[in-house]
């Protein structure tokens, strides 16, 4: 663990929540995810939702927020203990052909480059999962480069495709279920973040690292099947948490 | 066997809720005003945390195929077996082809229908509660048929009572949220005294409020929130997270309600007043 100053708020009377200093960094999720595991070990009974610069505990009976507190800073000081865990990083794939790419050419056009260029550049990038929320299997992605930055569109469709795959503001990720949504939409992904038939029903963890591949319309046609008869297989890669 | 003749107006079934799964981004789910349901089950001796109906406002129509017994608990919707009145929190048999019906809102908002046995419906990631698209259904539908599962042996001696109270009163009990220090004095002020009306756009994801307080200029990065989180949106709205709740988000958490609070807040409808106690 590092030293950060965690800040420790009760929050109602059922959960805890603690922060971290108020910024986006990687260092801070690293940490984050490390005292998330060394709680689990400690305190199993506790659910922890991580996101971005916090982290908060949830009892399902009334807790003392003071007693939890008392324990936590214990817990965070310890020097021993090792709970290392392997990130994964998880290759997902993306068409970036019609009918999924709706508005590639558009934003393409008014920043003055090509969709050829926007592809490039959101496959060469690698993601970082800040949070898992907003919907089930929601990704709030870190990492878009800043030439891809492109403002929401104006007025939010009242029907996005689940899969799809958009860019708003500083953000980029992919809708785990049809919704309404004010991204631009890129390209669509065959994969299901988020399946409730499955145990876990989503694999990818915030912490994790996330890269998107081209792939073309017959392929995405191929995948798609083999997603919804369970035989897909999302490509990882076990990475070293150096820190933890 | 029950069969729906007609659903009422959001007529779902619950349970005691999802949990474990919030780092996925799923929410809690389950009834609104947990203590109703409990007490709905125990008096039949179900599990506490059996499935019940939860019924919003106006009721459904049920027909029974064979025996059951039930209670109903929580709001009060002028409930008939056959033409015959009944009493909340009292435990009836029905007789096979006996329908279940409800009429005029009397008190309240919501009601819990328990049947011995609970509903036996799928469970999806350890719960019965309906949420889509985490569960296929988001609502009953005319035609469906409802299966019961097996009576419990649970003792049916000291069940508590409901509190009625939770049908009426005029105070919500909340707790300081994460940004409460966020807040002006001014902002303060008209939280602690101001009285506060639920907008139309309620529902089990969350309750707006018709009343804005000072809006403010704050952004946070996205962190956790539960049911009963009181957001605050740069333009003054109150926004109260409910059960179904996502399970992030982005505006300043000022208050947070307690577990009797949110249970309170459940049985308010559009229009209906109240204060806020902050402890």
């Amino acid at each position: 663990m590092q030293n950060f100053e965690l800040k420790y708020r009760p929050f109602g009377e059922r959960a805890l929540l603690i922060e971290w200093p108020e910024e986006i960094s990687e260092n801070i999720l690293t940490d984050i995810m490390a005292f998330s595991r060394r709680i689990a070990e400690a305190m199993p009974t506790l659910e922890r939702v991580p996101a971005y610069n916090s982290l908060t505990l949830i009892s399902r009976e009334p807790m003392e927020a003071e007693d939890l507190t008392a324990g936590l800073r214990k817990l965070y000081d310890e020097k021993s203990g090792n709970s290392a865990k392997k990130r994964k990083l998880w290759n997902i794939p993306v068409c970036y052909e019609a009918p999924f790419c709706q508005d590639l050419e558009e934003i393409a056009q008014a920043s003055g480059t090509s969709p050829e260029a926007i592809i490039e550049g959101h496959t060469q990038a690698t993601y970082t999962v800040y949070a898992i929320g907003f919907l089930p299997g929601f990704m709030y992605l870190g990492g878009l480069p800043e030439a891809l930055h492109f403002p929401r569109r104006e007025s939010p469709r009242p029907k996005v495709a689940a899969g799809s795959v958009g860019i708003g503001g500083k953000q980029t990720g992919i809708y785990p279920q049809e919704s309404p949504g004010g991204w631009n939409i890129i390209g669509n992904s065959p994969i299901k973040i988020f399946n409730a038939e499955n145990d876990p029903p989503c694999g990818i963890s915030v912490g994790d690292k996330i890269r998107f591949y081209a792939i073309d319309k017959d392929m995405h046609e191929l995948f798609t099947i083999q997603v919804d008869s369970g035989v897909f297989q999302i490509k990882t890669l076990e990475l070293d948490d150096q820190s933890a | 066997m029950i069969k729906v003749l007609n659903p009422g107006l959001f007529t779902t079934l619950q349970d005691e809720g999802r949990f474990g799964l919030r780092d996925k981004g799923v929410p809690v789910s389950g009834a609104m005003d947990p203590r109703a349901a409990r007490v709905a089950n125990l008096l039949l001796g179900n599990k506490a945390g059996a499935a019940v109906m939860e019924i919003t406002m106006t009721g459904p129509e049920l027909e029974f195929d064979k025996e059951c017994d039930f209670a109903i608990c929580g709001a009060m919707l002028s409930p008939e077996l056959d033409g015959e009145a009944l009493q909340n929190n009292t435990v009836y048999t029905a007789k096979a082809g006996q329908h279940l019906k409800f009429g005029r809102l009397v008190k309240g908002y919501r009601a819990y229908l328990a049947v011995k046995g609970g509903f036996d419906t799928p469970e999806v990631l350890g719960s019965r509660s309906w949420y889509k698209p985490v569960t296929a259904r988001a609502m009953l539908k005319k035609g469906d048929s409802l299966e019961t599962g097996k009576a419990g042996k649970q003792s049916t001696k000291n069940v508590p009572e409901y509190p009625q109270e939770n049908l009426e009163g005029d105070y919500i009990e909340v707790y300081k949220g994460p940004e409460y220090d966020l807040l002006s004095a001014d902002q303060k002020s008209q939280l602690e005294k101001g009285i506060f009306k639920v907008a139309n756009e309620s529902n089990r994801m969350a309750y707006q409020l018709q009343e804005k307080i000072l809006g403010h200029s704050h952004s946070i990065l996205t962190s956790s929130t539960l049911p009963g989180t009181v957001q605050l949106t740069p333009d003054g709205r109150i926004i109260i997270l409910m059960k179904d709740a996502q399970t992030t988000g982005g505006y300043p958490r000022i208050l947070q309600l307690s577990d009797e609070g949110l249970a309170f807040l459940s049985q308010k409808k559009t229009g209906d007043q109240f204060l806020f106690r902050i402890k």
